[in-house]
């Protein structure tokens, strides 16, 4: 047994370890053992309305995250399938696109949609959709090259076969081509998700009240950041674990089929 | 380029494809009567392939018209259509739909292309995997099939088409020895039904049992052409005796 265990220290790198260490010694020292964990204490009832008031953000990050990527998805295969063409114009738009929208950084594009589109398109616009929207443009450019490698990834026999059972272009690409390239595409598409998730906390900067703002404003309230803040990391941590494994779920049926 | 009084089923007419620099086909012309068996052979890189996939415009050419039924095939609304109510293919590697059971592969074509119930593509496609010999496979997917089986599922594919021509190109290179026999006899079966056939393989032994007439290309141009028992006995040309030696040896 304690050779095992010699064997797994082993493996960690000993200067990682006494950082690691060195580090926790300095939190520790720096709040010198005052962890005030009363403010988030669900036996106490301060503690609670904190707990409540801090997950009900899911609500907006989830609400956010989902639509959003729902949204992307769909603009990435449209902005995808004109990369397919064997003509220059559709291809050129495709590079146009995603070349200007993964040059923009997404707290800048929030901050644009946010405050910006409304002058220029004279439209009023909430926070939420906003933030979908920004979410959705800056991740629609990652998606349509997701969904272009996923698409040229199958074999040209798929397009003949179907040519030659006379599918036109629409019917040969939803029922041959993009069943196929989905689930090739799957697991880029539930790190695109996970990547959502935590993008949106960006989309607090504008007064989402999502799990980073309401995060922000109990600490501004409460002066206890080191455990509300912890709270949000495990927030986080959560749902994106749970997202993973949902993910991975779905990749497994997808394979016995 | 207009087209003779009287006219053969499928037509090519001077019908040229580079590819690149390469000439794929050199001014190939050819005339199928509707009920014909057509077996072509041919060293890899004569055209032969090309040849069939021009006729089924899975390659454009450059030069030169293809008929059938004396429509000009094309990308026109017309020439799109002969092409559907007629042609069916058959590939080397079998390009079944992995993520599709073997009756969802068959029933595709008649569901979504010829606008057809379901419950009626459903007995069409049982009709054809019964014909192919193969009726208890219709729910697995096509990666738990043999490669011969596969073979055989893509020709109830196409069948289910309703094509009046078969387009097979290569359709035994792909498999094992011991699977060649069972798809040949398929097929040999179908040429007995009385569709018209053409057929790029190396089996000379089925082309001897099934072809009406017997085409050998090389570098892109038809070199020798006749039927079995003359091309197989006396053949004109010096590279189809080449050939020929070479392919019957074993």
């Amino acid at each position: 047994m304690q050779f095992i265990m010699l064997k797994f220290w082993a493996l960690v790198p000993s200067s990682l370890i006494r950082i690691l260490g060195l580090a926790g010694l300095f939190s520790l020292g720096g709040c010198s053992g005052n962890w005030g964990w009363y403010v988030v204490n669900p036996a106490t009832e301060t503690g609670r309305q904190n707990l409540a008031f801090l997950i009900d953000g899911l609500y907006y990050t989830i609400g956010l995250s989902v639509t959003a990527i729902c949204i992307s998805i769909c603009l990435g295969l449209l902005v995808a399938l004109p990369a397919l063409s064997n003509r220059r114009a559709p291809k050129a738009i495709n590079r146009i696109y995603v070349e200007l929208v993964r040059a923009i950084p997404i707290l800048v594009l929030i901050l644009w949609v946010y405050y910006g589109l409304p002058q220029v398109a004279s439209l009023s616009i909430s926070v939420f959709w906003a933030g979908v929207l920004a979410l959705a443009i800056s991740d629609s450019a990652f998606q349509a090259e997701i969904f272009r490698a996923g698409i040229q990834s199958i074999d040209r026999g798929q397009y003949e076969a179907s040519h030659s059972i006379s599918l036109n272009y629409r019917d040969t690409m939803r029922y041959v081509i993009l069943p196929q390239a989905i689930k090739r595409i799957l697991p880029a598409l539930g790190n695109q998700l996970v990547y959502m998730l935590k993008m949106s906390s960006l989309v607090s900067v504008i007064g989402m009240q999502e799990l980073t703002r309401r995060a922000n404003e109990l600490v501004v309230t409460e002066y206890r950041p080191l455990e509300i803040y912890t709270v949000l990391v495990l927030e986080y941590l959560v749902v994106i674990l749970i997202v993973s494994a949902g993910v991975r779920w779905l990749e497994r049926r997808l394979e016995t089929n | 380029m207009s087209q003779p009084a009287t006219q053969p089923f499928i037509q090519v007419r001077d019908v040229s494809k580079y590819f690149a620099q390469f000439c794929a086909l050199d001014a190939v012309s050819l005339d199928i009567e509707l009920g014909q068996k057509l077996v072509i052979c041919g060293p890899s890189g004569s055209g032969k392939s090309t040849l069939i996939r021009c006729i089924s415009r899975l390659e454009r050419h450059e030069a030169g018209k293809i008929w059938i039924d004396g429509i000009v095939v094309d990308d026109s609304p017309t020439g799109r259509a002969v092409l559907r109510n007629n042609v069916g293919m058959v590939f080397q590697q079998f390009n079944l739909f992995p993520h599709l059971t073997i009756l969802e592969n068959l029933m595709l074509g008649p569901v979504r292309a010829r606008k057809m119930a379901e419950t009626e593509a459903r007995d069409l496609a049982m009709h054809y995997l019964e014909r192919v010999r193969i009726p208890e496979q219709f729910s697995k997917y096509p990666a738990q099939l043999s490669g011969g089986q596969q073979q055989r599922v893509a020709i109830a594919r196409a069948l289910c088409m309703a094509p009046k021509i078969m387009l097979f190109d290569e359709p035994t290179s792909a498999l094992d020895p011991e699977m060649i026999a069972e798809v040949l006899d398929v097929i040999e079966e179908l040429a007995d039904s009385g569709i018209t056939m053409i057929c790029v393989t190396h089996e000379m032994g089925f082309a001897r049992q099934v072809a009406d007439i017997m085409l050998f290309m090389d570098h892109g141009k038809i070199v020798e052409m006749g039927p079995p028992k003359t091309f197989f006995t006396a053949p004109e040309s010096d590279r189809c005796k080449l050939f020929l030696s070479q392919i019957l040896r074993h």
